[in-house]
Parts: C-alpha cells; structure tokens; sequence
C-alpha cells in the first residue's frame, strides 16, 4: 500500500494496463516524451516506446477516431484529450461512433476505446482549461462517464475502464491531481464501473456528488459531524449510466438530499438524478431536493475572485447541508 | 516593512513545489523580479523571482523542503512604511460577504407543513402529529422527529379512546372498522339519497348499537284504572285545554316518579365512570313521516300530568312541523317511546346513547287475565320494554325498576288520582 | 477502355468474368431496390449504380481473406466482392432480422459485417476516415501485412476527418489507401464548390502520400491503382490516395429529384461512359464474354435477386423489445432497468 497523489494513480493504472495487455496503448498530445502536460503518463514513454506512448498530431477527432477504429480493430487505446475543454471536435468521433458502434451493428462491432481528460477548474484555467463538460454526453446511450473522486478509486476504474468492453469517457478532476492524495494498494485490482459508492454513512442529509465535490463534500461532512449533523454521502463513480439503485436508497435514507456538482447548475447531470429521486422516493422526501452546482454562465474567468465565486468548495458545501439539516 | 514571499504556483494543477536552491541569503539585497530561489514541482523547474525590492532578511523554507502553495519562503525587508496592518491575503472584494438574515426563534409557521416522509411514517404508525414537537425550521416536524418518536414508544402507542361523554363527530364506518356493502340498486329498483336527518339517525344508532351492550326485560302492566279514568274525562279535558289527553302523561308521569326512586336508571356513561343525573329529562321519541326526533321534556320531575301532556304535546307538534330547536333536543337523561301508538305490543328498542335506558310502550290491549280468587276478568293490559345500558345496568336493578312502575300504574285510583 | 490486354495484371479470363458478373449484380440489386422503393416495401434506397466499375475494380485488388474494408453508403459493389451476399442486402432493404449490417436497424447502404471484414459506419461523412488510420495503426502495431481501404465520395473530402484521418496515416506511414469515388455530386453540390482543387488527389502530397486520379469507368485500371497501392502499403511504403473519376446515375437517393441540379442531356451523357455498358463491350470485344453468356448471366442474377427479395420478405422483423438489446455489453437477455 502506498500513499499516491490521484495523478499517481492515474500513470500507476495505465502502467499496470500496458504492462498486463500488449493491446493496450495510449495515443494523445505531448503524452509522448513530455509525459503529458499534467504528467499523467510520466515515464510510459521511457518504458514501452513510442509505438505504444504515441504523440498525436494536434487533432482530437483523430485522436479518437483513429483510437475508435484501433478499438474495432481489437486494440485498447487509451486516448488522452489534453482538455476536457478541447474534446469538442472530436464530440462527432465519440456521439456518432464510439457510443453508437455495438448498437448499429446489432452486436457485431465494438469500439473499447477509453477516453481521458482532465476537467474541472480552480486552477486559474480561465474559460477553456476549466470546464466540466460531462453533461455533453450524460444522454448518449453507448457510453459510460466515469467521475473518480479518490486516488483509490481512479486506479481501480481506470484499470476497469481500459478492460471495459464499451467505450468509457474517463474524466479527471485537475485539481485533483496534486492535491488529493490517498493510499492506493500496489496490487491489481479493479472496481466496478456503473456502481456508486458509499464514502460515508450518515442519517441527517444525503450528499450525492462526484469528482472533486466530492472531496469537498467528505470535508464539510466531517466538519459537521462534531456539531451533531451526520451527512451521508454517496460517491457516484460512474456518472453515466447512473446506478439508480444506489442513488434511491442514499436519497431513501435520510429524506433530505443535496447534490454536488462543479458544472453548470442548469441541465446538469444532477438534474437527472433529481429525477430519479422524484420519481422513485416521494414517500420518503423530508425536503425539496437540492442542487448546489455553479452559475449558469459559460464558464470559469480567469481573474481569482470571479473564479472563487464560480468554483465549488468545502464551505459552500457545509453550509447547504447545515441548510438542510435545518430544515 | 517586512514582506512575505509565498511559493507561488507553477502552473495548473500544481500544489507544492521543493526548493532545490536558494540563490540569496540573508542580507543580500535584491531588486524586485531577481531570482531568489530554484524551485522543483512534478510539472516544470523554475527560478522564483521576488516579489518585492529590498533586503532579505529570513529564510523561512530549507533547501529540499516541499512547500505548499501560498505557504511562506522567505521574509523580505522592503524599507517601507507599513499604512496598516492589513494582511494582503485577507483582502476582500466588493460584496463578497454573505449575510443572512437570522432566524426568529421559537416561530412555528411551518409546525403544520408536513413532507411526504412525515405523512406516511404518521400513517403507518399511527400517529397523531399535533402531539409531535418539531425540530426543523419554523417548527416543522422533520422525519427524523417523527423516527425518534417511534423509536421512543417500545410498543405501538394504544389509539387515544375519545373522551366520552364529549360530544363526538358522526362516525361512519371506516377502512379500519369494516368497508361499506357496495349496494347496487338494481334497474326497477329505486334509490333514494341519504338527507342529513336520515344519515344523523343512522350514525347515531350504529353508535349505539356498536358501543352499547343491551339487554332487555319486559313487564306486563294492568292499566284499567287509568284507562277508565281516562276515558272519562277526556272530553272535558279536550274542551278545557284544548288538547288531547293521551295515555302517555300517565306513563310518564309515574315513570318519572320512579326515575327519582332508581338515580341509577336516570344516568349516562362517561368512559370511566357512572354520571348519576340529578335532572330528570325525559326524551320522547317522536316519529314523524321520515324521521324521528327526539325532543326533550326538562325537569319532568316538576310536571303534573297535564303538564306533561301539554308538554308532548307541544313538542310532537314542532317536531311534524320541523320547528323543533337545538336545545329542546338536547339533555335527555332518559327516553320513552310510545310504540303503542302504532299498534305495538313488543318491541326492543335501541338506548338513545349516552342515556342507560329507553322504556317503551305498547298497544293497550283488553284481554282475560286471572285476577284475584283465580277469577278470570277482561282487563286493558299494555306491555312496558325496558332496553339497558349492561355497562351501566344490571337486571335485578331494573327488574326492580320496572316493577315499582307497574306497582304505581296498577295502583291509580279513580278517585283520587289528580291530573293536575 | 485503354487496356490492350486483360492478362496484363495478371488477372485470368475467369476473374474478369467475375469482375464484370459481380457489377452487373451490384446493378441489378439496385435497380431491384428502387422497384421496392417505388412499390412501397422499402422506405429509402441510395444507389451504387455508375460507380460499380470502380468499386468492384477496386475489391478486387484486395485480399479478401484479410484486409479490411471501410466502404461508404454507395459502395454495394465493393462489399458484394467482400462477400456480403445478395440476401444479405435485401435483408437489409426490408430491415429484417437477419440482416448481417444491423439487424434493421440502420438505413440501407449503412455497411458492416466483422466476419467479412467490412467495417460498421454511420451517416455523418468522413468518420470512417480516422478510423481506417486506426485500423493500419493497428496493423502496424500488431505487425500484421493487412491492408485497409477507406472510400468516400468527393463530398466527404471536404470534411476535417479527411485531413485528421489522411494526416495521421502519413505521419506514421500506415498501409491504408483513402479511396474517393468522385461522382461529381454531392447531393447537389458540384465538385467545383466542394474543393479549390482540380482533384481530391492533389492534396496527397500535403499528407506525403502518392495521390492518383483514376477512370472509375474502367474497372481494370481502378484494378491496378489499387493493386499497386495495396503493394505499396504491404511492403511498409505507407498510404495512397487514389481518386476514381465516376458518376451518379441516380439521383442522391429514393428522396432526392436531381432535375434541380443537373440536365437530362448530362445523366445521358454519362450513361454512355457507364462502365457496366462499356466493360461489356470491351469484353466482348475481347472474346471474354459472349451475347448468350451475358445472358445467362443475366438470367443467373435475376433467379438470384428474385430469390433474395422473396426471403427478405418472407423473413422476419427484430422484436419489439429487442430495440432495447446492445446498448452496451450484456449477459443473454439481460437488460437495464428502463
């Protein structure tokens, strides 16, 4: 067992992969001898070559659709988008390809491509480094979005995402990367994609968030706890498609829900699970089920104040579960 | 002034950096953007400038010591003036502060707004929620409130008996007593809906009937001495008062003398407890053509017999003509019905509730009796049914009852028997 | 036709019979669909017909035992050649069950069998560009000599993934050949307002490919650009772009009315270079083929293609339910809660 920042995981996870299945490879911008702008295949390169660790041309659809068409081959690219924000030429190569592959084909094709990139903000991105755009594909049938939310997590589901046998969309929270640390065990393991995870039990408020928020969420839950209000929290891990099982019994439990996402508050994948909850617990609500996310402007400035405003933290959290609490 | 220098953050995602290498050293005079030390992170290698011009004065950060973000490096001397001491990391924007207005406490407007979860664990549970003190905001009862409550009571809490006598709001049947017969009329058949007068009488007799345990004893009584007397005088009586003299202020008036002998029979029951009635207030049955009123003669005890007679016989009247009012039905400790009327000669009739008896009276019929010697003689014989509260009364009691009233009836004498 | 000699790509009497045999299936099909369409049985067709020459002339320069094909709605004539059978197709005109593309459940024209190595596609142009890249990527990293022919008309060439698709494969010299089908339309739009180039193949040479213009009429010549390419690619010289010179006799499809855009007096023009008339000729001229084998032929193919449609419409529809099948992997008949 070692303690590993969740890029760490990230590398640790394609690593193991590569070395485990000579199918696998990572295709992507300065992923080559730069080891990733991030970092995030430090020492790949070094290990396995640059017929396995390979620098793109400056084009993402290529980066997925020649990752696509490896996949159909037989192949399991791994194809690093270096923005989430960057991702949107190639949103034709993963909506109309990738996720609609095995369903055209009536079973016959596949695409297993998994797709990485970094997201999310406070890390004076601006506009186009900032960006959580996992609501551009959380209604695309075919695909799965894996959120992690602990270095844990992130080795586990990366490693399940590259033997998935459908295309997974493998977002990682930036500011993540350094700042979440937590211990990984060395060995192999994976965690199921598609299942949410309890991170906490807790019987006053339920938390249901992903990602980073998550983080923020565990930090003002254990705040509260010593004031009396115990918050339960689930991590959902796959964001879509959503494990709905576990998201009725977290909001069953307690009646009162918040949800927790960095993204745009309108349209965003929390509305759906608002839904879901709408749908399948009103005997069980205590409250009006709310979203705490960011404003609905198109996305995170670049000067610190503005940026604080918009970006999600561990206060904004305390203080909507105190709300609810309260309530 | 003393400035702060803080690592500063090298690039996106960064969150601590080491320094390999300072290149000043206490002392040493830099100009603003000099480089003061190398610094290490896991994205670039860099020369940190400094911030300010001056002269450093402490190193606060060792070589290949990791550092966070914004965390202190070094101290440098700037030979300025401080204005104030405001620390620039504390520095706030416009309008970045939140205020909230604070809660009144103690208020209450949201004790009565439940949510879906408090309504269905009060249901399943059985719980009234107006005994629930709420701990959310404005009072509101939350679902946690109402699972301690439940957690709190070991065994389900015994459904709260309604007071009684209080008055009680009519009771239909329920899904927990038992569903309603779905009764389909068929097509020659007619259906007549329900008038408030007639779904009154209803409840009030399914209330009686459901709550009350009767029991029911019969005397047979020889009024041939009231009745000749009665037939005597009736038509002076007529021509004088100007009403009919009926048999039943005879009954009644002995009943009601009686009545004082056995403060038992003149009761009610109260859940807990007998309540004797000092006032004897006779209700009368009285049936109109589809309905049935019970008015109530007060203090019958204070009544001759024409008083009486003129008494059920106002009140008959108002009740036909519906001009009966609240508090002329209202009181009744005790009720006579006079099924004789309509040519009776049995019946048992249901306790007007929460009253412990109802007497009626049926038809006086002329038949052979033994009288005295074994002789046999042709007598007007009537039939008095007593129905009883067995909560409140048991049958030596009232047989004893019954009987001083046929001792009192058969006792009229034709010559002294006063009817005012 | 500029060949003096059949026999000078080594290719026998009998393959050239079957070259021809194969368009003029690939014809008869088409023509069969548009009869289906007009009768009301099948909702839309999209035609191969005028371009039978270059498709089958290309398919038959490839290994149909191990390359891969990437074909584009028009390209009947090329997956006939890679083994997708009559039925096949007009399992997929009816959208029935058995059909090997989708189980009914894409357009016709919309190709892809694995055991026949024809690669699944969509309708948004130009995807299967890349994903022809990531095919000779594969090669390349697997070390396998298969060769992968991508084809798309001129219309999709104006697309960014014909530049990421072609880009990628030149810089990492991947056995791929981009196979255009220029038939002059794209839907409506001439060739002179899709590209500022005279040919598609003129960009090759900014992706350090060869690029050739070839008669899509002349089956045999297609033939040999694509033989010569798929040597290329098979012994490591990287992709070729080859442009084929074609026409759409059929308007863009069962919806499209081409008297918008084009005269009477062009499509007949055009039907006199068609190659399915022309190669005839030139067959006979040579001796390859007699008046009474081309109509046995004829014949053969019409018992084939009533065949076909008769079992297609005899065959059964996917079940209602089954519309929820294959969204992702999944267990027999294990669904997701809906």
């Amino acid at each position: 067992m070692a303690v590993m920042t969740y890029i760490e995981a990230v590398t640790a996870a394609m690593r193991e992969e590569m070395t485990r299945d000579e199918k696998v490879f990572v295709l992507g911008e300065d992923v080559g001898a730069r080891g990733g702008v991030f970092g995030a295949t430090k020492g790949l390169f070094e290990t396995f070559g640059e017929e396995r660790v390979i620098d793109t041309p400056l084009a993402e659809s290529a980066i997925a659709g020649v990752g696509i068409g490896a996949a159909m081959y037989g192949m399991k690219p791994i194809a690093e988008m270096q923005f989430a924000d960057f991702m949107l030429p190639a949103v034709n190569q993963i909506i109309s390809e990738a996720a609609k592959t095995r369903y055209r084909s009536n079973n016959d094709w596949t695409s297993p491509i998994t797709v990485r990139a970094p997201y999310g903000g406070g890390v004076h991105g601006a506009l186009y480094h900032s960006q959580s755009v996992e609501s551009l594909f959380n209604h695309v049938p075919g695909l799965k979005i894996v959120m992690p939310s602990t270095p844990y997590d992130v080795k586990g589901l990366l490693k399940a995402a590259v033997r998935d046998p459908d295309p997974v969309l493998f977002f990682e929270h930036k500011r993540a990367y350094r700042l979440i640390k937590g211990d990984v065990p060395d060995h192999d393991y994976t965690l199921p994609i598609g299942k949410a995870d309890v991170k906490k039990e807790g019987t006053d408020v339920t938390v249901i968030s992903y990602g980073l928020c998550l983080q923020f969420a565990m930090q003002a839950a254990e705040k509260l706890e010593d004031e009396g209000i115990s918050s339960h929290v689930l991590d959902l891990r796959t964001v879509y498609p959503l494990d709905r099982e576990a998201v009725v019994e977290a909001a069953s439990k307690t009646g009162k829900v918040l949800l927790v996402t960095e993204d745009n508050k309108e349209g965003s994948l929390m509305g759906e699970v608002a839904a879901v909850i709408g749908e399948h617990c009103l005997f069980d609500l205590d409250a009006p089920v709310q979203r705490l996310a960011g404003p609905d402007v198109p996305s995170m400035p670049y000067a610190p104040p503005m940026e604080k405003h918009f970006m999600m933290n561990p206060e904004k959290v305390e203080a909507a579960i105190r709300d609810l609490a309260e309530f | 002034m003393s400035e702060q220098i803080k690592m500063p953050q090298l690039g996106e995602s960064v969150t601590e950096g080491t320094i390999t290498k300072w290149l000043v050293q206490p002392g040493d005079r830099v100009d603003k953007y000099d480089p003061i030390a190398d610094v290490t992170t896991d994205k670039v290698n860099a020369e940190v400038p400094s911030s300010f011009a001056g002269v450093i004065q402490e190193l606060v950060a060792e070589e290949d010591e990791t550092v966070q973000v914004g965390e202190l490096i070094c101290y440098i001397d700037t030979g300025e003036k401080r204005e104030d001491s405001q620390n620039d990391d504390k520095q706030e924007t416009a309008g970045e502060t939140d205020q909230k207005e604070p809660e009144p406490k103690e208020e209450q407007s949201m004790k009565t707004r439940y949510s879906p979860a408090v309504m269905r664990l009060a249901q399943e549970n059985d719980i009234d929620l107006t005994r629930l003190q709420g701990s959310g905001r404005g009072g509101r009862i939350t679902r946690k409130d109402v699972e301690n409550h439940i957690a709190s009571a070991p065994a389900p809490e015994p459904e709260p008996k309604t007071e009684e006598p209080k008055e009680d709001p009519a009771r239909y049947p329920t899904y927990r007593t038992k569903p309603p017969e779905e009764m389909e009329a068929l097509s020659e058949d007619k259906e007549i809906p329900l008038t408030q007068m007639r779904k009154a009488i209803a409840s009030n007799m399914v209330k009686s009937k459901e709550e009350i345990p009767h029991a029911w004893t019969m005397v047979e009584v020889d009024v041939s001495n009231i009745v000749a007397y009665r037939d005597r005088i009736k038509d002076e009586f007529k021509e004088k008062e100007g009403f009919s003299l009926t048999f039943m202020p005879f009954f009644m008036k002995a009943i009601v003398e009686t009545l004082k002998e056995f403060p038992e029979v003149n009761s009610v029951w109260g859940g807990d407890k007998i309540i004797h009635k000092k006032d004897i207030n006779i209700s009368i049955a009285v049936a109109a053509e589809d309905s049935l009123y019970v008015p109530v003669i007060k203090n019958a005890d204070e009544k001759s017999i024409k008083g009486l007679g003129k008494e059920v016989y106002s009140l008959a009247k108002k009740a036909r003509l519906g001009q009966l009012k609240e508090d002329e039905m209202q009181g009744g400790t005790f009720t006579i019905n006079n099924t004789g009327s309509f040519g009776s000669v049995q019946s048992m009739p249901i306790v007007n509730h929460p009253q412990a008896a109802i007497l009626s009276i049926e038809s006086i019929i002329k038949k052979p009796v033994v009288v005295q010697d074994d002789m046999v003689a042709i007598r007007s014989m009537v039939n008095l049914c007593l129905s009883l509260d067995h909560r409140i009364l048991d049958g030596l009691i009232c047989g004893r009852f019954l009987a001083r009233i046929k001792e009192k009836l058969e006792a009229f004498q034709l010559d002294r028997e006063h009817i005012y | 036709m500029s060949s003096p000699s059949i026999e000078r790509f080594g290719l026998s009497k009998d393959r050239v019979l079957s070259m021809y045999e194969t368009m003029l299936l690939a014809r008869k099909i088409d023509e069969r669909m548009w009869l289906l369409n007009r009768a009301g049985k099948i909702p839309f067709v999209v035609s191969c017909q005028g371009q039978e020459g270059a498709q089958v002339g290309a398919a038959m320069a490839l290994e149909t035992e191990k390359d891969y094909i990437l074909p584009y709605y028009r390209d009947l004539g090329l997956v006939l050649h890679f083994g997708m059978t009559p039925v096949d197709l007009m399992m997929q005109g009816f959208a029935k069950a058995p059909d090997p593309n989708s189980g009914g459940r894409q357009m016709p024209g919309h190709f892809g069998q694995k055991e026949n190595r024809i690669v699944s596609g969509s309708s948004p142009v130009t995807t299967q560009l890349p994903h022809a890249a990531g095919f000779g990527l594969a090669a390349k990293m697997e070390k396998k000599d298969f060769v992968t022919l991508v084809s798309f008309g001129e219309g999709s060439a104006s697309q960014g993934d014909f530049h990421e698709g072609a880009n990628f494969a030149g810089i990492h010299n991947l056995p791929v050949i981009f196979f255009c089908e220029n038939n002059k339309y794209a839907i409506s739009v001439p060739m002179d307002k899709q590209s500022g180039s005279e040919y598609v193949s003129d960009r090759a040479a900014g992706y350090g490919m060869p690029g050739v213009t070839v008669d899509g009429n002349d089956p045999l010549a297609v033939y040999e650009a694509v033989k010569q390419a798929a040597d290329r690619a098979r012994n490591g010289e990287g992709p070729t772009l080859i442009e084929t010179m074609t026409y759409r006799l059929t308007p863009h499809s069962s919806d499209d009315d081409d008297s918008f855009y084009r005269s009477k007096e062009e499509v007949e023009q055009a039907k006199q270079e068609d190659a399915v008339h022309t190669f005839s000729a030139y067959l006979k001229e040579n001796g390859v083929l007699t008046e009474a084998g081309e109509q046995e032929m004829l014949e053969r193919i019409k018992r084939t293609v009533d065949d076909a449609t008769e079992q297609a419409e005899e065959a059964p529809y996917g079940t209602p339910e089954s519309v929820l099948d294959y969204v992702y992997a999944q267990q027999d008949g294990e669904r997701r809660w809906q």
